[in-house]
């Protein structure tokens, strides 16, 4: 069972409105029936320090990814997961976490390869939540177990494998990290710490549109005109474009992958969450490095 | 041959070790709680703390040593729980040590209280670069003093 959408006009002019609520929103319909709030955050502690009435948390470091091989958690992981959070197939999920829903793009991303249907944003995050003074609360959620079914994950539509993207070449490709990664200044976000990529630099031809310009100040995103003039005018990005976007590890990417796909309607957009991580330390990939996209090399 | 780690530090780590998992979050927790404030004379100059620029939030790290006795100062913003928490344990830890004690510590100590799994590897190495930072702080306070 869904939940009724939230139709403020400030998502009407989006792709898929559908897919965000905002903050007065989810305020008049938290303990819905049929309606689950998860919150995943960068900072592993912050939901034990306060989260939304009845929220659960979701941590993507621990929970949603496969603690041997470098991949996500299997249909049976997932399923167990979200058995164990009392999240059933059919609800409505609404997800919103720390620095402008970053991660919680990642935990939707995720959610999607598994074919999750409902499941939005909340617009603002957790620290616009904060900020407008909404209610927090540190009581331990209890919601029942479900038995959420083991479903195959999908990693075709919507993940690009390091072979997918060296086939993709020549086709747009978003580079969301900062203009120093991107011009192989450094290899991990200022502020980050080093993740291991032996080079540094962009892939060939990956336009630098770092992922935070989609946000506003206050932390929501920016209208769909805006939206627009950044990825259409100024990327050059097609309606009928097929695009992969990457980061370092996927996340930012993910956050990106959502404006492009929701908010703007890109059929066709990949997250690529190899990532820099992965292209930076293989072997024999072409790297570009400066300000500029540089050339696709004839294969 | 290898030092005895200083018995704050082992405490420390043996009352992670004795949790499970989600109570080890709750004692990280408790730790960035205890964080104490930053003494006036460094509150007033936060020109004499060092970023720890390998860690997600702002956080800054300040080592005092006094008559061969180390003192830590750290702060973290409250929005960062987890690195105020890696902060408090830093503080706790090598604080009233002496600059030996300090830099006998073993760099990879923070990977050995059991906190690994319950925050990840990569968040874990926040803690690493802490100690590090710290350590390397002591050198040179005994350095300029040498």
């Amino acid at each position: 069972m869904t939940v009724e959408h939230d139709d403020d006009p400030r998502f009407s002019d989006y792709a898929h409105p559908e897919r965000l609520v905002g903050a007065q929103w989810l305020q008049a319909n938290l303990g819905r029936e049929g309606l689950v709030v998860v919150e995943s955050d960068e900072d592993v502690l912050l939901y034990e320090t306060g989260h939304i009435p009845g929220a659960v948390k979701v941590d993507w470091h621990t929970e949603l990814n496969d603690p041997v091989q470098r991949d996500y958690v299997d249909g049976a992981g997932f399923a167990d997961l979200l058995s164990r959070k009392g999240i059933a197939r059919d609800d409505t999920v609404v997800i919103y976490g720390d620095k402008n829903n970053w991660w919680a793009a990642y935990a939707l991303w995720v959610f999607t390869l598994f074919g999750h249907d409902d499941v939005r944003l909340l617009d603002g995050g957790r620290d616009l939540w904060v900020a407008s003074g909404r209610p927090l609360t540190t009581e331990r959620t209890e919601r029942p177990a479900t038995d959420y079914p083991v479903v195959e994950r999908h990693d075709d539509e919507i993940r690009a494998y390091r072979d997918d993207v060296l086939a993709h070449l020549g086709s747009p490709l978003v580079d969301v990290r900062s203009p120093e990664e991107y011009r192989g200044e450094r290899t991990t976000a200022p502020a980050y710490p080093e993740e291991g990529a032996l080079r540094a630099g962009h892939i060939p031809t990956a336009r630098n549109v770092p992922w935070a310009r989609a946000a506003a100040e206050d932390g929501t995103f920016r209208s769909r005109a805006e939206l627009d003039a950044i990825y259409r005018q100024e990327a050059g990005i097609g309606e009928a474009d097929a695009v992969i976007a990457y980061c370092r590890i996927g996340e930012r990417s993910s956050h990106t992958w959502f404006v492009l796909r929701h908010l703007l309607g890109q059929r066709d957009v990949r997250n690529y969450d190899g990532s820099w991580t992965e292209w930076g330390s293989a072997v024999r990939v072409p790297i570009a490095t400066g300000a500029e996209p540089g050339e696709a090399a004839a294969r | 041959m290898t030092e005895p780690l200083p018995s704050q530090l082992a405490e420390i780590r043996d009352d992670f070790l004795a949790l499970e998992q989600p109570d080890r979050l709750q004692l990280l927790l408790e730790f960035s709680n205890e964080l104490p404030a930053l003494p006036d004379r460094y509150a007033e100059h936060p020109d004499l703390l060092e970023r720890v620029e390998e860690c997600q939030s702002p956080v800054f790290l300040f080592v005092e040593v006094d008559d061969d006795t180390v003192h830590v100062h750290a702060t973290a913003p409250r929005e960062a729980p987890t690195t105020r928490g890696f902060a408090s344990i830093i503080v706790q830890g090598l604080d009233g040590l002496s600059a030996d004690q300090v830099l006998a510590v073993p760099a990879d100590f923070p990977s050995t209280i059991g906190l690994t799994a319950a925050v990840s590897p990569l968040r874990i190495r926040g803690m690493t670069a802490m100690l590090a930072r710290a350590k390397r702080q002591v050198v040179e306070r005994r350095t300029a003093r040498a």
